[in-house]
């Protein structure tokens, strides 16, 4: 299901592109989640560009993003992918626009709207449901934030996938540590180990660098394949800049000049 | 009204491989025994988890498919309500949500399992439609449609088991409107669901009485035939409301916009549940004579 081979270093220079089409972005609109779209940026890069095939509109395997906040991510991954367009972006949180803070079902290559948390996976399910009552082989890739493990409907739907064996699932947390009010790990001590829940809840598990691409990749493409797919990985919130490394803010805010001057400065320097 | 829905969506289903229907741990009735053994693999128990129940719907809709999500009223309106409204209607999926056993069907359970404020509740959300089968017969007619429609969510209001045929020599079902069961000159009853059967009751004792009665059911609260209670208002001298559900948002309180809108001369008397948990017991019409609604107070307020 995923490529022969995989370029990590052709996916550091994408992530690296990525990123500072979203910082441009932040010049225009204060309205963004800078930090959870840099923490999943190798994620969802991978997934688009290395395990989704013929990535675009016509793709038989489906992408929803349940952490509708990091969309950004996805927005400009689309963009490149010619699936969304300059205008588009450049439109983004404008009464001219169709694309808002979160991802909204109906626009080029979004699959459901997100933005309340814990509402992904469950539809994943169902989607990986009709893909095998279709006698389709689709595959299902979403990516979760840490915070999401908090919701009830998440476990409700992990519950189900391992039961109902949907091996065509693979999913990932964005496990960032970070949700509004702190880190995760001193909110929600008992959530860790992660990985260990799922793995109990019948999943096949598997931890990585979530900054890593071909760590990302391998996670997916060694897979036994045969129950639905939890990659647990550990990311940076607002990885890549180092002000915005860890530090909560970056969830609401957008860098004024100069602080976009030194991002563009400290990004050019990790490619 | 239960085994109806379930040999209605059997047949459904047999007819069309895209019915697929997710259940929060409910008992089997009628045909979906049938239902569960003949297609497994579109029969989903999520068990107690109605959020994941919406959940798998939506995904099942976005992959084409036509799904019902069925358990008892008040778990698949009000535990999963923001998945409804985000995941149904804000994407605006052809999902039938039913809701088995509303109103106060459940009348020993207690509060927790009374469905008072459904119709409110459900017609509030944008694109999401809203239908109320009065009988077995009106049943098969709403599953029908709502197996075959495109047009976005549904919230399916039915009973359980035992409701009476009403509908036999009625005029055909349509959604949208306005359905008479009979027509008269004098005095129009609108009516939807399960109470239909008492309504029916307080008009025959009308008719009894000389009273020229129309009997309505108004089986399609969202959206509501606004042009044919414009005319049920204009074309009778006294419009009678009987509805189980709480007097905000439902039925009734409907109707009365309408016809201050249209400034409707009539007498109008609307009957309802109160603005109240009923912490009675005993059979259905037990609780419903606890909030009012019995033929012989409503026969007692507009004789």
């Amino acid at each position: 299901m995923t490529q022969a081979s995989f370029d990590a270093t052709a996916a550091r220079t994408r992530c690296q592109r990525y990123r500072r089409r979203i910082l441009d972005m932040s010049q225009r609109v204060s309205a963004l989640h800078i930090g959870g779209a840099f923490s999943c940026t190798e994620i969802v890069d991978c997934i688009y560009n290395a395990l989704m095939r013929n990535p675009g509109l016509s793709s038989p395997d489906t992408f929803l993003m349940s952490k509708g906040h990091g969309c950004m991510i996805q927005y400009v991954v689309l963009e490149a992918l010619g699936v969304l367009t300059k205008a588009d972006l450049d439109a983004y949180c404008t009464p001219h626009g169709r694309l808002g803070v979160h991802p909204d079902y109906g626009n080029p290559g979004i699959e459901a709207s997100t933005g309340s948390l814990g509402h992904g996976l469950p539809m994943v399910v169902g989607m990986a449901l009709a893909e095998r009552g279709k006698r389709r082989d689709g595959m299902i890739y979403t990516v979760l934030s840490d915070g999401e493990t908090q919701e009830g409907s998440t476990w409700e739907a992990v519950l189900m996938a391992s039961s109902l064996k949907l091996s065509n699932i693979v999913a990932f947390i964005d496990n960032n540590d970070f949700q509004s009010l702190g880190r995760t790990s001193e909110t929600h001590p008992s959530l860790y180990p992660l990985a260990a829940k799922f793995d109990a809840f019948g999943w096949e598990t598997a931890e990585i660098d979530g900054h890593d691409p071909a760590a990302i990749y391998r996670a997916v493409s060694t897979r036994k394949g045969d129950r639905p797919l939890m990659v647990v990985a550990r990311t940076t919130k607002g990885k890549g800049v180092s002000y915005m490394e860890n530090a909560p803010i970056w969830h609401y805010r957008s860098p004024n000049k100069d602080e976009y001057a030194q991002a563009i400065r400290e990004l050019e320097t990790q490619a | 009204m239960r085994n109806t829905f379930s040999e209605t969506l059997y047949a459904e289903a047999t007819a069309n491989p895209d019915v697929y229907i997710v259940v929060a741990d409910i008992s089997p009735a009628g045909s979906m025994a049938k239902f569960s053994s003949e297609y497994p693999e579109r029969f989903i128990n999520v068990g107690v988890a109605e959020q994941s129940m919406i959940g798998i719907a939506a995904g099942l809709a976005l992959k084409g498919c036509q799904p019902f999500a069925y358990t008892i009223a008040t778990f698949s309106l009000y535990r999963p309500f923001e998945m409804i409204r985000d995941d149904l209607c804000y994407q605006n999926l052809p999902v039938t949500v039913v809701g088995m056993g509303a109103g106060v069907i459940y009348s020993t359970l207690g509060g927790t399992h009374h469905t008072q404020e459904d119709i409110a509740i459900a017609s509030a959300l944008p694109n999401m439609q809203v239908l109320a089968p009065c009988d077995p017969l009106e049943c098969v007619e709403a599953t029908r449609w709502c197996a075959r429609q495109k047009n976005g969510p549904v919230y399916l209001r039915i009973g359980k088991a035992g409701e009476p045929v009403l509908t036999a020599q009625a005029e055909p079902w349509q959604f949208g409107k306005l359905r008479y069961l009979r027509r008269g000159s004098e005095v129009c009853i609108l009516t939807y669901g399960v109470i239909t059967a008492m309504a029916t009751d307080v008009a025959d004792k009308l008719a009894a009485q000389g009273r020229s009665v129309s009997l309505v059911s108004a089986h399609t609260l969202k959206p509501l035939d606004r042009d044919g209670i414009t005319a049920a208002l204009q074309q009778h001298r006294h419009v009678v409301v009987i509805e189980e559900h709480v007097p905000q948002g439902g039925l009734a309180s409907q109707v009365k916009q309408i016809a201050w809108d249209v400034r409707a001369t009539c007498r109008l008397d609307t009957f309802t549940l109160q603005d109240a948990f009923i912490h009675n017991y005993g059979s259905t019409n037990d609780l419903l004579a606890a909030h009012g609604l019995s033929p012989e107070r409503i026969l007692a307020a507009i004789s």
